[in-house]
């Protein structure tokens, strides 16, 4: 499959020189890529919550679910647990899934639900034109923070760690081929796969010239370690500061799934009405 | 015997709620009917709790003040309910913990304390020891009630029968409450609540999942699906909270799994932003909504019927939805099937709207007298040419298909969208997405006319009647029990939207003076009726979190001349 045929007659609005380009590039190679191996293209559902991001379903001729803000992964987990067959890739914001839909993203991964999340991580409130977000650093003077932000930033990663997510990494939206090949690992890893793609808004939060002076691929990383990815996690904490930035993944393992626990199938409508009296029998 | 009340009380933790089901239990080996009024404060230990059971050989769902039987665990029980005393009424008491100073009715002490100590059992047991005590008195049989002890105690069933039986033989018999079982030909009915019928009968019409985050007084939905639902398939999901409840449920719709979810009035505010998602999305679900006293935390335990005008606009924007309001076990059985239904007929939101009486309640349940009501097929695509989930139709229903379909893409969309599903900011596509949502309501108000949605509960003597009592949910039994009593018709509204107009045109005929019976205090029903051209003449409301009973209901009337 060419990673054309997935895209569709939507119009793409997203400002020139988004970094969403490079994350819509990069999914329809992947998509296309896996269909003719193990996943073919009509098993995978896309799910978005609001705002910048979320645009990309619109692109994407694959069974999609634009959902609202903050809610895509109780989406997501439900479509899952509905057709454990399907393929669920998630896209969400740093303010959709770390701001308005927190408690949904922490869940996720304490389910270890068998589903991707992409976190578009900006940095910034695009769509509305250029708040502070969670992932903003200390300082950041946005519209609703004009005299500087003063809360310190989340560390999704960390976050997520601490939260049981079984698939952690992190991609920047120069460097198509890791990204790529994250967006493939997280897809086929068992278990919730988290993505922070460091992805430029240039409207609102150009970061270009910072994560490409700062940012560098992991070498000889142990991902199977906490310990390990605990401390590469923590080596940059999304403040302003000049330390370098890791990218790539920083852990993977194998652990028990929510999407395990639901097996079974629906009785036919004779049988059911037989348990049902069968149950009643219970209350005489 | 016509009626037969018998309150049982004490503190949470006695476990009253079990002992007024065992004595239901009891009554309904004999033939009779039974409706169960279950009161208790939010606390796990301790308070005062009482279950009211009345007997009958006729069909109730209402109680009435007076008791024949008090049965009282501690002296707190005395005291309060000493006041629902007869002549004629008994009262069986714990004769270690209670005195019956001031009390000029007949009673029997027995020393429950000191029969659990000499049998070595805990104190847990001292309901079944008050219940043998119980039969003695009203003349129930011993094998009665031990079959039904053998038959529900799941724990230390031995210890329990020696202790009940300790009970019965040091009891006076003071009562023959007479079997009705040779003139009524049929077997005792199953006992069970409200929320029980609600499970059920959504499980008739093919849930495939429930998902809900407890609350009162709806949880005991989510506790029967989580124990009975998956022999049926039925995934059962309790989430981080009610957001995620709602997002699950639309989850499970896209991929084809019918879902259900649960809640009361705090939890369905957090529901609301997903409803709207439904409404825009044309996504099936189906919501239990079970009043309790507002606003906010209100009394949690405790009744209300304030939620409708909340429940026909909850969400931004205008969108179909489906509402019944059940009014006991067996509307609550059929009409949730019918929700289930109608939610995917028509791809749009459905409400099964209960109250704490109705979901809590327990009621002797006739299946076949429920209705007949079977799981109707959604409309499916054809699988002919590309798929469209939005595509314009005569009815405004756009056939489903659910992933994977072998070279289709299946969109769903919050914003405005096009037939395939893609978002659009075009005008003209805007009013036409609009008017075909909208166009669904039509239709399903049209469907409503299979339907008994509204109901004349007083046949016979309602026929000739000149005053109505006009009332919705729990309120049907109260006010079916009075207006055959006084002779007049009493009407219940099941279906609340798409309104039932012309319905309710039919059932007012003849009628001069129309009565709202409701428990709120803004006769919420009325208004909703005046919007639709029907003059409420009078109102009489309840909003003290407590069910009318027959009596004041029937003072309430009186009051007014009727």
């Amino acid at each position: 499959m060419n990673p054309m045929d997935l895209a569709t007659y939507g119009k793409n609005t997203w400002c020139p020189g988004c970094g969403n380009f490079s994350i819509l590039s990069a999914i329809r190679s992947v998509l296309a890529e896996l269909d003719g191996q193990m996943q073919s293209i009509e098993n995978v559902v896309l799910v978005s919550g609001i705002g910048c991001h979320a645009k990309i379903v619109d692109l994407m001729n694959v069974n999609s679910f634009y959902s609202i803000h903050g809610r895509v992964l109780p989406v997501a987990t439900a479509i899952k647990l509905a057709n454990p067959d399907l393929t669920v890739i998630c896209f969400s914001g740093d303010g959709d899934s770390l701001a308005e839909g927190l408690d949904h993203l922490v869940f996720a991964a304490k389910r270890n639900i068998d589903v991707t999340l992409i976190l578009h991580d900006n940095r910034v409130y695009g769509l509305t034109t250029g708040q502070f977000t969670p992932t903003s650093p200390l300082g950041f003077k946005g519209k609703s923070t004009p005299n500087g932000s003063f809360e310190h930033p989340l560390n999704p990663p960390e976050l997520m760690l601490a939260s049981g997510a079984t698939y952690i990494a992190r991609g920047y939206t120069h460097g198509i081929g890791l990204l790529q090949k994250l967006f493939r690992e997280a897809i086929l890893h068992k278990g919730f796969s988290f993505v922070d793609v460091l992805q430029v808004c240039v409207s609102y939060n150009n970061l270009y010239e910072a994560y490409n002076k700062r940012t560098y691929e992991l070498k000889d990383h142990d991902a199977s370690s906490y310990e390990e990815a605990q401390k590469v996690i923590r080596s940059w904490n999304y403040d302003g500061s000049d330390v370098p930035i890791p990218l790539g993944k920083f852990y993977e393992a194998d652990a028990r799934r929510l999407d395990q626990a639901y097996r079974g199938s629906m009785p036919n409508a004779l049988d059911r009405d037989n348990s049902i009296s069968e149950l009643l029998e219970n209350f005489i | 015997m016509d009626n037969f009340s018998t309150l049982i009380g004490g503190i949470a933790g006695d476990g009253i709620n079990e002992a007024g089901i065992t004595v239901a239990r009891l009554f309904c080996r004999l033939g009779y009917n039974i409706y169960m009024y279950y009161d208790y404060p939010s606390l796990i230990r301790g308070g005062h709790n009482f279950s009211l059971v009345r007997a009958s050989s006729k069909k109730i769902a209402a109680h009435m003040d007076q008791i024949d039987i008090l049965i009282a665990l501690n002296q707190e029980t005395i005291e309060k309910h000493a006041v629902r005393l007869k002549d004629s009424s008994f009262v069986i008491y714990d004769a270690d913990k209670v005195m019956l100073e001031g009390i000029t009715q007949k009673g029997c002490g027995l020393p429950i304390t000191s029969i659990l100590k000499e049998a070595g059992a805990p104190a847990v047991m001292k309901n079944t020891c008050i219940l043998g005590g119980y039969c003695k008195v009203v003349g129930i049989n011993w094998s009665i009630l031990e079959s039904v002890l053998k038959k529900h105690m799941e724990k230390k069933l031995e210890q329990n029968l020696l202790v009940a039986r300790q009970g019965y033989d040091q009891a006076i018999e003071s009562y023959r409450i007479d079997s009705l079982s040779s003139k009524i030909e049929r077997n005792p009915l199953p006992i069970i609540t409200g929320n029980q019928a609600i499970s059920l009968g959504l499980i008739k019409a093919g849930l495939g999942a429930y998902v809900a985050y407890p609350m009162t007084p709806s949880s005991s939905v989510l506790d029967f699906m989580a124990k009975f639902g998956p022999q049926f398939g039925i995934k059962v999901i309790h989430p981080e909270n009610e957001i995620a409840v709602m997002l699950m449920a639309q989850g499970f719709a896209y991929a084809g799994v019918k879902c259900a979810v649960g809640t009361s009035g705090g939890g369905f505010c957090l529901m609301t932003e997903g409803l709207s998602l439904a409404g825009m999305a044309e996504i099936p679900v189906v919501v239990v909504m079970v009043q309790r006293t507002g606003p906010s935390t209100g009394l949690p335990t405790y009744t209300g019927q304030g939620d409708l005008n909340f429940i026909l606009s909850a969400g931004q924007g205008e969108f179909p939805r489906f509402v019944v309001a059940p009014g006991d076990a067996e509307d609550a059985y059929y009409w949730s099937a019918v929700a289930l239904n109608m939610a995917w007929k028509y791809q749009v939101p459905s409400f099964i709207l209960s109250d704490k009486i109705v979901s809590e309640s327990q009621y002797n349940f006739e299946l076949a007298g429920a209705g007949t009501v079977e799981e109707e097929a959604t409309q499916q695509w054809s699988g002919q040419g590309k798929y469209q989930r939005y595509s314009f139709t005569d009815n405004g229903v756009s056939p489903m298909a659910f992933p994977p379909q072998k070279g289709q893409a299946i969109k769903t969309d919050s914003y405005m969208h096009d037939e395939f599903g893609i978002t659009t900011e075009d005008a003209m596509l805007n009013k036409k997405m609009t008017d075909k949502r909208l166009l669904k309501e039509r239709y399903l108000a049209d469907d409503l006319e299979r339907y008994e949605a509204v109901k004349v509960l007083s046949e016979g003597n309602g026929e000739s009647a000149k005053t109505a009592l006009l009332c919705w949910g729990s309120n049907k039994g109260v006010c079916q029990e009075a207006a055959e009593k006084l002779g007049l018709r009493a009407i219940q509204v099941l279906v609340l939207s798409p309104f039932p107009a012309k319905q309710l045109k039919d059932a007012l005929q003849g009628i001069e003076r129309l009565v709202a019976v409701e428990c709120n205090a803004t006769a919420q029903l009325a208004r909703l009726g005046g919007f639709f051209g029907f003059e409420i003449d009078d109102r009489i409301l309840k909003y003290d979190g407590r069910p009318f009973s027959l009596n004041d209901l029937e003072s309430e009337l009186g009051r007014r001349g009727i």
